[in-house]
Parts: C-alpha cells; sequence; structure tokens
C-alpha cells in the first residue's frame, strides 16, 4: 500500500533557515545545510526546501547551495523558489534536486507547467499554491511568498494546474501558517476531491493530530510541517507511530534512531 | 572496482545516483559520450521524463546501439532506473507510440486509476514483493518500501522477467530482469538503506 509520507519543509532566505507566522515576522532558526544532513540521517520520506524570497528578488534559483544540500542527501528533494524559465529545472534537476515546486511564475506563464510535464515529466513538476480564505468562505490564490493576491479561486486554479501537466498540488494555507493551529482541512479537502493527482497538505501543523486529520478529513496524501519540527520536540518518527497506531499506513514507524 | 558508467542523455537527475553508486563502492564515469562504454564494468541508465523524449536522445546521442552492443554481446549488466526500465521495453505508449531500447520484452502503459481515491502519478513509497529469488533482491526483505514517483508502468512480455511487484493500480512490476538486463521502477538511488543494497547487489553482479 503507497504510504503517508511526512515531509519536514524548510524555507531558506539569505542563505539562513528562517520560520515565519502567516508568512511574515520570519525567524532565522539555523542554516539550511545542517538540517538537510539531520533529516537524512532519520531517514526520513521527503523533503522539501523552498527558497521563500527567490522570486520577490527576481533572482534565479541558487543551484550551487542545492548542490550543496544534495550532496549528502539520499532523501527525495523537492525544490522551489524562483523558477520560471525551462532551463531553472533542467540546472536545479543537475544540481540533485528530485521534484522542483512552481508557485509565483506558474500565473505569469501557465504553460511553464505543461513545456517542464512534457519535457521532465508530471512527477517531477509540482506545483504550489498558497491560499487564504476570504469572507465569503471561498480559498483565493496568493503569489511571490503570500504577498500578491492573484483573484483567482483555489480549486479552479488546482484543476488547472492540473491540466496542464502538474504532478503533485503542494497547498498552503497562508494564514493557519506558523501558527501550529491546524490545517486548513476544509481547503485540503475541497483540493483533493477536486484533482486526481497527490496533495500535499502545508500550513499549521502543531501536533500528530493535526497530520492525521489531514489525512482522514483533508484527504491529502502528505502532510508537510515546518514550525512544529523547528520549536518542538515532535519528530517525524513520532509522528509516524501516532498516524500508524490511527489506522494511517506509513513507513518506518517502527525504526530506531 | 566496478565502474559504473551513468549515461548522461539529458534526463534528469545524474548526481543523486552518482552520488548513490560512489556511496556503494563504484568507480563512477558520468558520460555523454558513447564511445566511454567500453570503460564500464556496469552500466546504469536513470532518468525521469517522457518516454518519447528519453529515447529520442538517446538515438540521436548514438547510445542506444552502444548499450545494445555491450549488453547483448558483451554481456555487460544494465540497470535501467525509472524512466530508464522503461526505456528497456520494446514499445512506449506515452503521448505517442515509440520504439524502446527492447533489452526486455514488453511495452510501457499509463497506469489506470481502480478507484477515484487512487491517485496519479504513483509518489512516494510503496512495497515491493519478488516473484522469485534473483540476485538484485538479496537481502531485501519482502515487503520493503521503495521510492516511487511515476505514472507509467512497465508491462513484460514474459511474466518470468517481472522479478518483483508492488501493489498499486491493482499491482505493477516494480523490477525487471532478462538475462544481463535488469530495470527498477523505483529509484534506489532514494530509498536509503535498502535502495543501496539494491545497487550494491547490482554491482555485484559481473
Amino acid at each position: 500500500m503507497l504510504k503517508v509520507r511526512i515531509i519536514p519543509t524548510l524555507l531558506w532566505k539569505d542563505l539562513g533557515l528562517v520560520k515565519g507566522i502567516a508568512f511574515d515576522s520570519w525567524r532565522r532558526v539555523g542554516t539550511v545545510l545542517p538540517a538537510v544532513k539531520v533529516y537524512n540521517m532519520r531517514e526520513v520520506d521527503e523533503l522539501i526546501v523552498l527558497d521563500i524570497t527567490a522570486s520577490r528578488e527576481h533572482r534565479e534559483p541558487d543551484y550551487e547551495a542545492v548542490a550543496e544540500f544534495s550532496g549528502d542527501c539520499f532523501v527525495p528533494l523537492t525544490i522551489g523558489g524562483g523558477i520560471r524559465e525551462m532551463d531553472h529545472i533542467k540546472k536545479l534537476l543537475r544540481s540533485g534536486a528530485d521534484k522542483i515546486a512552481i508557485n509565483s511564475a506558474a500565473y505569469d506563464d501557465p504553460e511553464l507547467i505543461t513545456r517542464a510535464a512534457m519535457h521532465f515529466g508530471s512527477q517531477c513538476v509540482v506545483a504550489s499554491i498558497d491560499a487564504r480564505k476570504s469572507d465569503d468562505g471561498a480559498h483565493y490564490c496568493y503569489s511571490l511568498c503570500g504577498s500578491k493576491p492573484m483573484g483567482r479561486e483555489v480549486v479552479a486554479w488546482a484543476m488547472e494546474l492540473e491540466r496542464l501537466g502538474a504532478g503533485e498540488i503542494l497547498i498552503t494555507s497562508v494564514e493557519n501558517d506558523g501558527t501550529m493551529n491546524g490545517y486548513d482541512l476544509d481547503l485540503l479537502r475541497k483540493v483533493s476531491e477536486n484533482v486526481g493527482i497527490p496533495v500535499i497538505a502545508s500550513g499549521g501543523a502543531g501536533n500528530y493530530q493535526h497530520m492525521a486529520d489531514a489525512v482522514s478529513i483533508g484527504k491529502s496524501s502528505a502532510v508537510a510541517a515546518a514550525s512544529m519540527f523547528h520549536f518542538t520536540e515532535q519528530t517525524p518518527l513520532s509522528a509516524k507511530q501516532f498516524l500508524q497506531e490511527n489506522g494511517i499506513p506509513v513507513r518506518n514507524a517502527n525504526m530506531r534512531q | 572496482m566496478a565502474t559504473a558508467l551513468i549515461i548522461d542523455y539529458g534526463m534528469g537527475n545524474l548526481h543523486s545516483v552518482r552520488r548513490a553508486f560512489e556511496e556503494c563502492g563504484a568507480e563512477v564515469l558520468i558520460s555523454d559520450d558513447p564511445k566511454d562504454i567500453r570503460k564500464a564494468t556496469h552500466i546504469v541508465l536513470p532518468g525521469v521524463g517522457a518516454f518519447h523524449d528519453g529515447m529520442t536522445s538517446l538515438v540521436q546521442s548514438g547510445w542506444c546501439e552502444a548499450v545494445r552492443r555491450e549488453s547483448e554481446k558483451e554481456g555487460i549488466p544494465v540497470l535501467g532506473i525509472c524512466l530508464g526500465m522503461q526505456l528497456l521495453a520494446e514499445k512506449g505508449h506515452e503521448g505517442r507510440e515509440t520504439e524502446g531500447l527492447g533489452l526486455v520484452p514488453g511495452t510501457v502503459e499509463k497506469l489506470i486509476p481502480v478507484s477515484s481515491m487512487t491517485r496519479i502519478p504513483h509518489v512516494g513509497w510503496n512495497e515491493i514483493y519478488r516473484t522469485r529469488e534473483n540476485p538484485l533482491f538479496e537481502g531485501i526483505p519482502d515487503g520493503t518500501d521503495f521510492y516511487f514517483v511515476h505514472s507509467y508502468r512497465f508491462v513484460p512480455e514474459r511474466q518470468e522477467d517481472a522479478i518483483a511487484m508492488t501493489p498499486y493500480c491493482g499491482e505493477f512490476a516494480s523490477a525487471v530482469m532478462h538475462h544481463n538486463v535488469f530495470g527498477v521502477q523505483f529509484h534506489p538511488e532514494k530509498s536509503q538503506k535498502y535502495g543501496f543494497q539494491v545497487i550494491k547487489n547490482f554491482l555485484a553482479l559481473n
């Protein structure tokens, strides 16, 4: 049976590892490389590393840094931030990324998703959406690290990204992010029920129950978390044990560390 | 010492494959020149992406002929990984019908969801169960999870060429073996301890 993945997310800004609340008040929480090494040693299911300011600052991805992260990382690695062209994707894959995440550029150039999927395969194209809930209960998309409203409703955009060729959707609730109060389950369920590709839940995880809810209620294929692993004693391994006890299939729940 | 030649035909992440083979004790040569194939004790065909693009690039760069010759005439062990496994087939049906390397009899077809909850691509960790004893899975317990990321599956013509199966969309061949040619649908370079065991087992072949 396919296992539910637990994915630590590393947000990276000016070479430092950071974590914010609702995409603001960024706190420096270390450096990226040692964090990648620790997660590699712990044999986590996957890692997502996002350069959160690259697009806003019109920077290309930092290929050298990515090569450094991936050098000793034998964990499937998704890299995002600043990707706008096919050439950026090619260089990232060559630097050791297994998958790439595209967010802001998909709004300006939706065909980029299609070109990438046609050439590199949709399995390596993760479409990332940052969403906020509006007063009418609908969720809308934001780009450039949650700063720019795109006027698009989330479910319609997720379906469009699937049609364009995305292989997975990484869906982040901007207002829940960093609060550790739980994922936006309504957002997750709406997206998961309307696409046929895997959905990775992101934004708000604070404890293991939140992860179980993202799977059982939110119908997500994978759960991503950052603050919960940076700021509390909770670990991906214990999360797996909890999920397994709750009947959710995971791998390596019984490994020793 | 084994010299693993990793074929560089412009499809995907060679970096992790190289690092994994180095960790497993091989001397690694990444090459885009088919002439280098003579230096290899083991040939690795990695790759992610589309069957048609992959095959076009293998043909144009001259690898196609070189790999067929070395594996068939010289008996050099070949390992195809993910797209690389699929390219070993005779035919691919991704987008349009494309002729493959034809080193393992079979075709490549899209995974068909069996329920509304089945997601395609098949991404993540899933079990493998061997169908018979084989050198590639020596020391690997049945039910071990490997890392997959793909939308297509290899359908071997001869059942005995499928050496491991994985339950998804019914079940599919997650590894094939035909004489000295091996293919794995999962990514051994990203499957940690047991992935490395697969690589070591491959490097032990000669």
